[in-house]
């Protein structure tokens, strides 16, 4: 109990946390702008805009993450010299920022495309029938209710996004959670189960709120049809 | 892209010649832009500031020729699929025991499933890998990487099964239920030959987009020393000092493999639709966590809606619960939340009613009449 109780002061668990939400919260907004560019390039009339989100979606959906933190590290910045800042610890966190957003950004257009899937077609041709245009018809028809089906979702992919921040170990971001439960094991061999359960409680801790907040809002919002 | 022409017609009307022309103008310049950025990376990869050309044959053949194959790429990719093949499995029987578990009668059996399965859904898979792989190496397991990919990929992605198992089990048609528990079957024996197996087809679809996942995240043993493919390939990429080669090659493979079990779980509902009652799950939506509502449910209903196959009547069965969350126990309370059934108009509950019925919100002293016990949760 007495080295339970060690490892909280030894080693500090919390700061290890916040850069996981630090993670999860930038990744979250660039791959929301991202996400949201991809899916009005996907439902675009535009040939050629349509195509290259079609390829990209596929292209990230296919492709594991670990592969892509990696090739952040070893390729665009050892060998394209991508980097952000001359502090490792810095241009470490913001590549794998940009790797979890390149990657999360796919699936929150998938989960946006899938909210617009629920409109009835129905909507669109009473729309019309009213006389809307198409501006009209999309943003106040279409969107808002498109926007309510895609918050279950959405949700998921944020929840999914937090675990997959965990893999920023393969980026080199040496104090997020995976790392130190790493390092701590590795220095007090003895406590292996305790240590454990304590990040992954925090994790379950993390991600309940989330989950419940998205349940709540996707019955909320839902549209009764 | 399936859905591309689905889509257009919600959004878009037919374009008249002026719209055709402003889209084809629109759709070259896009073009044109997107070459540009092409050549731009291209540029970049040839002339890194102060790197070496990264084009050149020099370093892309060691990334190619047979002996990176021989001596690399195909064991690391053996491994790799070793591993998937057997955490897949692992996963299927795990997935199978903990769903059924959720689902039986007995309320013990039923909320310690419960707890391991959300449990398993919510930690992420690499603690679950850095845990497994040290625990495995103080108890001198043979092979502790490999025992750790695979044990944890098996408990993630068995839970996901497990609760893919519970939805298809949700989206059953309650007629099915019913019919059994009319012939004289227990509540386990329905569950166990009549809704279990109409269930596991229906789920099969987006249980071969988890073997994604599975694939994907067998990428996630090269943090623990497991030698998989890009284990391999970055190996191969520290001896000559061609990494972003070895990794493109390492990237090509994985996204061949997991393209075609896409492609795999794309084809699958058009089969699975003819052996069971129930919706197929086309949708599926990515990896999930606790107590996750999804969105399967409106999108069904969208499309029963327009998809009326006894020629305008509306089909005769609950839309009531479809998502991971579907439980068949609670099917009188939860089916309204989760859409309108328009066969069932009648049923439809009222929320305020039963708010004023409710004895925590009844004023002291004034007597409201109640609408039976609390709203239609009993009276059907």
């Amino acid at each position: 109990m007495d080295g339970f109780v060690q490892l909280f002061s030894d080693y500090n668990i919390p700061a290890a946390f916040l850069v996981n939400i630090e993670l999860t919260l930038w990744s979250a907004l660039f791959s929301t702008v991202l996400g949201v560019i991809l899916v009005m390039m996907r439902i675009s009339p535009i040939t050629s805009l349509h195509k290259v989100a079609g390829i990209y979606v596929e292209f990230f959906k296919n492709m594991p993450l670990t592969i892509i933190m990696v090739f952040m590290v070893l390729g665009a910045y050892a060998q394209l010299k991508l980097s952000f800042s001359d502090t490792f610890a810095t241009n470490f966190f913001w590549l794998a920022v940009t790797g979890l957003s390149l990657y999360t950004a796919a699936f929150v257009c998938e989960s946006l495309r899938s909210g617009i899937n629920t409109v009835p077609l129905g909507q669109a041709e009473a729309a019309r029938a009213l006389g809307l245009n198409f501006w009209q018809a999309a943003t106040q028809i279409i969107l808002p209710q498109a926007v309510r089906g895609s918050v279950a979702p959405l949700g998921n992919t944020f929840i999914a996004l937090l675990k997959n921040s965990t893999v920023a170990a393969a980026a080199s971001v040496a104090t997020e959670t995976s790392s130190l439960m790493s390092e701590m094991i590795e220095y007090h061999a003895d406590l292996i189960v305790p240590i454990f359960l304590i990040f992954a409680f925090g994790y379950v801790i993390l991600i309940i709120p989330i989950g419940m907040l998205t349940t709540y809002l996707s019955n909320r919002l839902a549209v009764r049809r | 892209m399936a859905n591309a022409p689905g889509e257009s017609a919600v959004l878009f009307d037919q374009p008249g010649p002026k719209s055709r022309r402003i889209i084809r103008i629109v759709n070259w310049s896009a073009a044109i832009v997107f070459a540009i950025a092409l050549v731009l990376v291209l540029l970049r990869l040839y002339n890194p500031p102060d790197g070496e050309n990264q084009l050149s044959w020099e370093l892309w053949k060691p990334a190619l020729d047979g002996e990176a194959w021989s001596d690399f790429y195909l064991p690391g990719l053996w491994m790799t699929l070793r591993a998937t093949i057997l955490a897949v499995i692992g996963s299927v029987v795990f997935g199978l025991a903990f769903g059924i578990g959720r689902l039986l009668p007995n309320v013990v059996i039923r909320s310690i499933a419960g707890v391991i399965v959300e449990f398993c859904r919510a930690v992420p898979v690499l603690m679950f890998m850095i845990f497994f792989w040290r625990f495995f190496a103080f108890l001198g397991v043979e092979g502790e990487a490999y025992w750790a990919v695979v044990v944890s990929l098996v408990l993630y992605n068995g839970s996901v099964v497990a609760e893919l198992v519970r939805s298809g089990v949700g989206n059953l048609p309650n007629g099915q239920r019913e019919a059994s528990l009319a012939l004289g079957l227990t509540h386990t024996q329905s569950l166990m030959e009549i809704e279990v197996p109409q269930a596991v087809f229906a789920m099969l679809p987006a249980a071969v987009t988890q073997l994604v996942v599975v694939l994907k995240d067998t990428a996630l043993g090269s943090i623990i020393m497991y030698t998989d493919l890009l284990q391999e390939s970055r190996r191969l990429g520290s001896m000559y000092f061609n990494i972003l080669q070895t990794l493109a090659v390492a990237a090509v493979v994985y996204f061949v493999f997991c393209w075609l079990l896409s492609r795999l779980a794309e084809w699958l509902p058009k089969r699975m639709q003819q052996r069971t009652a129930a919706a197929v799950e086309h949708e599926t939506v990515a990896p999930i966590a606790i107590m996750d509502p999804s969105n399967v449910n409106q999108i069904a209903v969208a499309r029963e809606m327009k998809q009326r196959p006894y020629g305008g009547a509306p089909r005769r069965y609950h839309v009531h619960h479809r998502g991971s969350n579907a439980s068949i126990r609670e099917w009188r309370r939860t089916r309204y939340m989760q859409g309108y059934d328009e066969t069932h108009p009648e049923s439809q509950r009222d929320f305020q009613k039963e708010k004023e019925a409710w004895p925590f919100f009844k004023d002291n002293g004034k007597d409201k009449p109640r609408n039976g016990d609390s709203g239609s949760t009993h009276n059907q």
